[in-house]
């Protein structure tokens, strides 16, 4: 009950140093983005092609707007539960048949491009392609979403609320993990 | 205690027929014989002697997945099969330290694992007329010469991109191999298919749901419970379509009766969990079939959790023993259910007996034994985005897969199981293909008196239990009833235990490499002597959070069953490892 209420107590804090911050000119945080883009990128490549150089510099950039912007990540985790990313990876993000994301170990990275890729284009040990089903801006907000999940997001804008009941901490209390890739042990880790 | 049961039914109770092929040292089958006993008729291991059992060799899988499988022994050859990539080891027992005579790699798509809801497991192998059948991750079943390792055939029945995927032990009877397909959490749509044990063609072919056609029910099919009557029911029971994303599938055991030629083996889950999305008794889902072994025809079929709301796939084995109830000789199976109730069922008209609580149960209130109805209890039904609280049994039910073993002997089942409840909250979700479909988040926690292990020795002439072992973890593994009068188990954090049958005693227990959530056997080596088998690696649902590396600080990891097992990671490590014990 007490952690609890200390976490009430936090999301209030926060509540506010987040208002302040908003009066203050850090506006990236409020930003809507409503429009998708521009027509001919919306989808992504079909998943036979490797993503070029310049579609995941692009893409990381505008994962790294959106994990700055609470409706981006939010928007994100809804996608999370719609596209049924929590059946596989655990509705808080431990993992289940895929990989937990809220740890520090990221099999193929952790940088907002690499998340990117692994959304759009699978991976072969067992990671669909969703690039062909969804629309670019949903991957870059999927990608805000998985890495706010994992403490690498701005604190103030990942989400701290859940439309069902909690199952963890609230991702914008968790502990920020180092961004960069971990290897799993060579005897246990099951690639994905 | 023998006596004691005698006193409430004169239960002349015995193993249906001798249907096991082979040598009665051998351990042909995953169940060790067609009526599922897991009994071993081999008596020199006993109570009195078994605190001298010997580690005899152990053997490295190489895999450190869940391994679930039980090893075969046929003559003086081990076959054992290790979770995804599936590889099919033969070990040469006549020889010291039972060097590896083959090995096979089945090579299956890495992609599989993605889709394989509960760990990539595989429980074990099949074997019949010099050939040893295994199910692969990615749904193939391929045959493999037991003499020298190569491959005979190989026929794929599933698609990964649906969603499929294989982790039964198939079952070979008369010149056919039994396969059914996992995937419930996945909008697969469940069936059983019959091979040609020659050549892997299609024999025939029954699915869980959809038309009679399909269902393979015809003039043939005769349910003694009128609601399990009507045309097309797998159709009818469900909102439009939805019987194509429904689940039924087959993954647990295939039981045999030979004199009757019938096959019996229970239904998985309807998908998705999230009830409210499939108003109806979504037929023919979490029941048992009784068809045809030749035809594949349906006989009979008992739906045990009609519309169901927790999970309760009907996949536990059903054990084919003879019975005197209420004073006439039945032919039984035994089949106690995840949805917490033992069931003993007429295998011949498919009436029920009776059903019986075995664990705590509060998502229904008991069996009609006139109509065959499970009454459920509305408190605990399911309303989407509405967290209800405190249902018991968990998901996995009060036992899961983990088989139990049959003495004819003590006239006990023994049941490994486990004690758990949750918190649920149901939601709305969307059929996307090779995703799950499941629509729901689940927190598991322990149940009543907070043990999460059982070991029950159940009397099912009585219906009721003679003793009960409290394990502090799961117990995910399979039992081992011998004639020595000992029952073999594993735990979780890697004890492998021999008990009194009559009584529940420990008398022997050994610590392995990693816990145990396979199913041990016994065999008699070319030596003549009994030695007891299994395999080490901890993994499955239960092992998920060890064998995947999961982050337990979510407790709908795994399933909800991470917020069970956070202790599991402190207490046991990924390894697979074959244990071999005999006395010295």
């Amino acid at each position: 009950m007490s952690s609890r209420f200390l976490e009430l107590e936090r999301a209030r804090l926060l509540a506010v140093v987040a208002v302040v911050a908003a009066a203050t000119g850090a506006c990236q945080r409020e930003t809507r983005d409503f429009l998708p883009p521009k027509p001919g990128a919306v989808v992504a490549g079909a998943a036979s092609a490797a993503a070029s150089q310049a579609e995941i510099a692009n893409a990381a950039a505008m994962v790294g707007r959106y994990e700055h912007n609470a409706y981006g990540t939010s928007a994100g985790k809804r996608l999370w539960t719609w596209y049924n990313c929590s059946g596989c990876h655990g509705a808080g993000g431990g993992g289940g048949s895929g990989p937990a994301l809220i740890d520090d170990v990221w099999i193929y990275g952790g940088d907002a491009g690499t998340v990117y890729q692994t959304i759009a284009y699978g991976r072969p040990n067992g990671m669909p392609a969703f690039g062909s089903r969804i629309p670019k801006d949903q991957i870059w907000q999927l990608a805000a979403y998985v890495r706010s999940m994992a403490g690498l997001a701005s604190a103030d804008a990942a989400p701290n609320r859940d439309d069902a009941f909690l199952t963890r901490t609230p991702e914008s209390f968790l502990d920020p993990q180092k961004p960069e890739t971990v290897k799993p042990s060579a005897a246990g880790g099951r690639p994905q | 205690m023998r006596a004691c049961s005698a006193i409430v039914l004169a239960a002349a109770a015995h193993v249906a027929s001798a249907a096991t092929p082979g040598d009665a040292g051998d351990w042909p089958m995953a169940a060790h014989d067609y009526a599922s006993t897991r009994f071993s008729p081999l008596a020199e291991i006993t109570p009195a002697n078994a605190p001298s059992l010997k580690l005899a060799f152990t053997f490295s899988t190489g895999v450190v997945r869940g391994h679930e499988a039980a090893p075969l022994v046929v003559g003086n050859t081990m076959f054992i099969v290790t979770p995804y990539p599936n590889v099919v080891y033969a070990l040469d027992l006549s020889q010291p330290g039972a060097p590896m005579r083959w090995k096979f790699e089945p090579k299956p798509e890495a992609f599989a694992q993605g889709v394989a809801c509960c760990d990539v497991v595989n429980r074990g192998l099949a074997y019949a007329d010099g050939k040893v059948f295994v199910n692969t991750l990615d749904n193939q079943t391929i045959a493999i010469d037991a003499g020298n390792g190569k491959e005979v055939w190989r026929y794929r029945s599933g698609d990964i991109r649906n969603g499929e995927t294989r982790t039964m032990a198939p079952l070979a009877v008369d010149g056919r191999v039994l396969v059914g397909n996992s995937g419930g959490e996945y909008g697969v749509r469940g069936w059983l298919v019959a091979l040609d044990a020659k050549n892997g063609k299609e024999v025939w072919r029954a699915y869980s749901t959809g038309p009679d056609r399909d269902v393979l029910i015809g003039t043939d099919y005769k349910p003694f419970y009128a609601k399990e009557r009507g045309s097309d029911l797998g159709v009818k029971s469900w909102p439009v379509d939805a019987w194509k994303v429904g689940g039924g599938t087959v993954w647990g055991w295939i039981s045999y009766d030979p004199e009757l030629d019938l096959v019996y083996y229970g239904t998985a889950n309807p998908g998705p969990w999230n009830a409210e999305q499939r108003p109806g008794d979504n037929k023919f889902t979490s029941g048992l079939f009784a068809r045809d072994a030749r035809t594949g025809q349906a006989r009979w079929f008992y739906q045990l959790s009609p519309h169901d709301e927790f999970d309760y796939d009907a996949v536990n084995e059903s054990v084919l023993i003879d019975l005197e109830v209420a004073g006439k000789p039945r032919k039984v199976l035994v089949h106690p259910d995840r949805n917490g109730y033992v069931y003993v069922i007429d295998r011949a008209s498919g009436e029920v007996l009776s059903a019986t609580p075995f664990v705590s149960v509060n998502t229904s209130t008991g069996v009609d034994l006139a109509t065959g109805e499970l009454h459920y209890a509305p408190a605990k039904r399911q309303r989407a985005g509405t967290v209800v609280r405190d249902i018991c049994p968990a998901s996995p039910g009060g036992k899961d897969w983990q088989p139990s073993a049959y003495s004819p002997r003590t006239r006990l089942l023994y049941l490994p199981h486990q004690n758990l409840c949750q918190d649920e909250e149901a939601m709305q979700t969307g059929y996307i293909a090779g995703t799950p479909y499941v629509g729901a988040i689940l927190k598991i926690k322990p149940g009543p008196g907070g043990r999460r292990g059982r070991v029950t020795a159940w009397d099912p002439a009585a219906a009721k239990a003679r003793w009960v072992i409290d394990e502090d973890l799961p117990v995910w593994s399979g039992a081992l009833a011998t004639a020595g009068d000992l029952v073999f188990y594993g735990t979780m954090d890697g004890w492998f235990k021999a008990v009194d049958a009559n009584s529940g005693r420990l008398v022997w227990q050994f610590k392995t490499g990693s816990g145990i959530v396979g199913q041990p056997i016994s065999y008699r080596g070319p030596d003549g002597k009994q030695y007891v088998a299994v395999l080490s690696g901890v993994g499955g649902w239960a092992g998920a959070v060890v064998a995947g590396d999961l982050d337990t600080r979510d407790g709908s990891a795994a399933g909800g069953f991470a917020n069970t097992m956070r202790d599991l990671k402190e207490r046991t490590t990924k390894g697979g490892m074959l244990y071999v014990f005999a006395l010295p």
